[in-house]
């Protein structure tokens, strides 16, 4: 016969795996099992129907490895997604101490103002841009009145890069506030007392205090834009490959589509993602000590 | 003494630039930089509601205040259709991942138990997972999916709302749970064992200590889910089919074509919908 304390043991136990089966299950069907399948695609071929050959090869890889296109491709994407990572960061903590330093009954309000971009459609921010940058747009007829003539603004990499980091600046400021918000603003004056300047207290004290909240804002930035195609496209117009354009290209509209090379593509993203937070996490936590 | 002077000269420097409301050179530089950055955040936004009023047809000058582009976008039923789509998507996938979040945050914050640690990292993967990565693997699963169901049954499917609203609910799922989490933690657990002294089972004390307390949260992670699904571009881009499409794939095509004053009213109406929202999250923060 069960004991009393073997039957509650058991309920827990029901009672647990019914908390967990339904999540589990999406996750692993919908999340889990997609990844695998585009990870072994990777490995397959393609017909000249653009239907996926199960026949196991390297060329994709190969492919990526060899072609400058997909070369040109991946450095891009890394050079602008850091690109703006740093500029964010350079923007970002600025303002997180304007808005963590201002009187209490103005920091909420402040801080609304940057959940109100957070909360608001990513494409409706960007295609504000194209209304701002275009040929006949207000800063070029603002230009033409004070007689320095249009330029070409939009379809631009710059145009790209102003995008980006407008698009990404919110989840960068976030974090950062958190972070800052916690810190101890009495520690400055304390290091200030026993003899540093402002540049040793901030690098030795308040630096690496808010790290954090430096790491959080800026691998919420990062990821998004080393896989973005919606900005280049947009604003960049289309005219230089990012990595997100080449695989939503070999997906969706490529002739013939090719899915076993943009699953390639898509599992060196990851691969590049995850060493590149790797070796920043190590940095970033050489620093904090 | 004379070692001593430079760093209280610092120091008072120091305490001039972060002390609160007093004026300073670096105070002020802090302050007009900051006011630029509102400004630049906010500017595109405002100047793309003018825009929306405007008589050019090319929805970039100022030629005059017109409510036609309003008109004629509630009278054109492609865009009609996309919104009561996107609707639609987002409050199946609000419900359906608002109740697995919360239940997978209970498991995860209330029991140890081996895999934990797995589970913890399959549910945070979302978040960090680049989300075009997510919507090619989807896309390839419904291919396979839908190739299997053909040599079955014979029937052939396409991509619909149902398999956009799935991709939906796997990324929603994982902020909801973050979410709810937070509020479980700052539960506290002896009102659970007061009411089971008194005699409650524990249905009773879910449904009468439990949930009251963590709905706030609850609603925060539907709020969130609500939020990202209605925002979401990129999943919805590679999982709608033909004929399905959502508010932000229609915008995206249209504006891939050029810019009217259309998609500019259409995205000042997403963008008060957006901001009653975040309204909406913040008045139900505060009663907390």
């Amino acid at each position: 016969m069960a004991t009393i304390q073997q039957q509650q043991q058991r309920r827990d136990r029901i009672r647990l795996a019914l908390l967990l089966t339904p999540g589990l299950l999406w996750l692993l069907l919908f999340f889990a099992l997609p990844l695998v399948i585009i990870f072994l695609y990777s490995f397959m071929t393609n017909d000249a129907l653009g239907r996926v050959v199960y026949e196991p090869t390297l060329n994709n890889y190969i492919t990526i490895f060899t072609q400058s296109l997909y070369v040109n491709a991946y450095w891009r994407s890394i050079w602008t997604s850091v690109l703006t990572t740093v500029i964010c960061l350079l923007i970002g903590y600025p303002l997180a101490v304007f808005i963590a330093r201002s009187p209490q009954q103005w920091r909420m309000p402040l801080l609304m103002l940057i959940l109100i971009p957070f909360w608001t459609n990513f494409l409706v921010r960007i295609y504000a841009w194209q209304i701002i940058l275009a040929n006949n747009g207000i800063i070029n007829s603002f230009l033409e009145i004070i007689g320095i003539g249009r330029l070409t603004l939009l379809n631009t990499e710059g145009a790209t890069l102003i995008g980006l980091i407008y698009g990404e600046l919110p989840f960068m400021v976030l974090p950062l506030y958190a972070a800052i918000d916690r810190f101890d603003f009495t520690l400055m004056e304390a290091a200030a007392d026993l003899g540093a300047n402002k540049v040793q207290a901030f690098l030795r004290i308040m630096l690496p205090m808010t790290m954090p909240g430096i790491v959080a804002g800026s691998v919420l930035v990062f990821i998004p834009t080393l896989g973005q195609f919606v900005v280049s496209e947009l604003l960049g117009g289309a005219k230089v490959d990012y990595l997100g354009n080449l695989i939503q290209r070999l997906f969706l509209r490529a002739n013939p589509i090719n899915w076993p090379l943009g699953s390639a593509m898509a599992v060196l993203m990851m691969l590049v993602l995850l060493v590149l937070i790797m070796m920043y996490f190590r940095v970033t936590s050489e620093e904090e000590r | 003494m004379i070692k001593t002077a430079p760093a209280t000269t610092a120091s008072a420097r120091i305490r001039g630039a972060f002390s609160e409301g007093r004026l300073t050179w670096s105070g002020l530089a802090l302050t007009v930089f900051s006011i630029l950055v509102y400004l630049f955040l906010y500017v595109p936004i405002v100047i793309l509601v003018i825009f929306s009023f405007t008589r050019d047809e090319f929805g970039v000058r100022w030629t005059g205040f017109t409510f036609d582009w309003y008109i004629r976008l509630f009278n054109n039923p492609r865009m009609m259709g996309a919104a009561w789509n996107t609707l639609v998507v987002a409050t199946v996938s609000t419900i359906v991942s608002t109740i697995i979040g919360t239940l997978l945050a209970m498991a995860m914050e209330r029991y140890r138990f081996r895999g934990r640690n797995a589970i913890e990292g399959l549910i945070y993967l979302p978040i960090v997972v680049p989300e075009i990565v997510m919507a090619v693997a989807l896309l390839a699963f419904s291919a396979i999916i839908f190739d299997v169901i053909r040599m079955v049954t014979g029937e052939v499917l396409r991509r619909n709302l149902a398999t956009v609203t799935i991709g939906h609910i796997a990324f929603s799922i994982s902020f909801v749970v973050v979410v709810v989490r937070t509020s479980l933690k700052n539960f506290d657990r002896r009102l659970e064992e007061a009411a089971a002294d008194l005699g409650a089972d524990s249905w009773n004390i879910f449904w009468r200590i439990t949930f009251p307390l963590i709905l706030p949260g609850i609603i925060g992670g539907a709020l969130l889910a609500f939020t990202l699904s209605l925002d979401d571009f990129i999943i919805s881009l590679f999982l709608s089919g033909p004929g399905t499409s959502l508010l932000p794939v229609e915008v995206y095509n249209r504006v891939r074509r050029a810019i009217t004053p259309e998609i500019n009213a259409i995205s000042t109406l997403m963008l008060i919908l957006s901001m009653a929202l975040v309204a909406l999250s913040q008045v139900l923060q505060r009663r907390r």
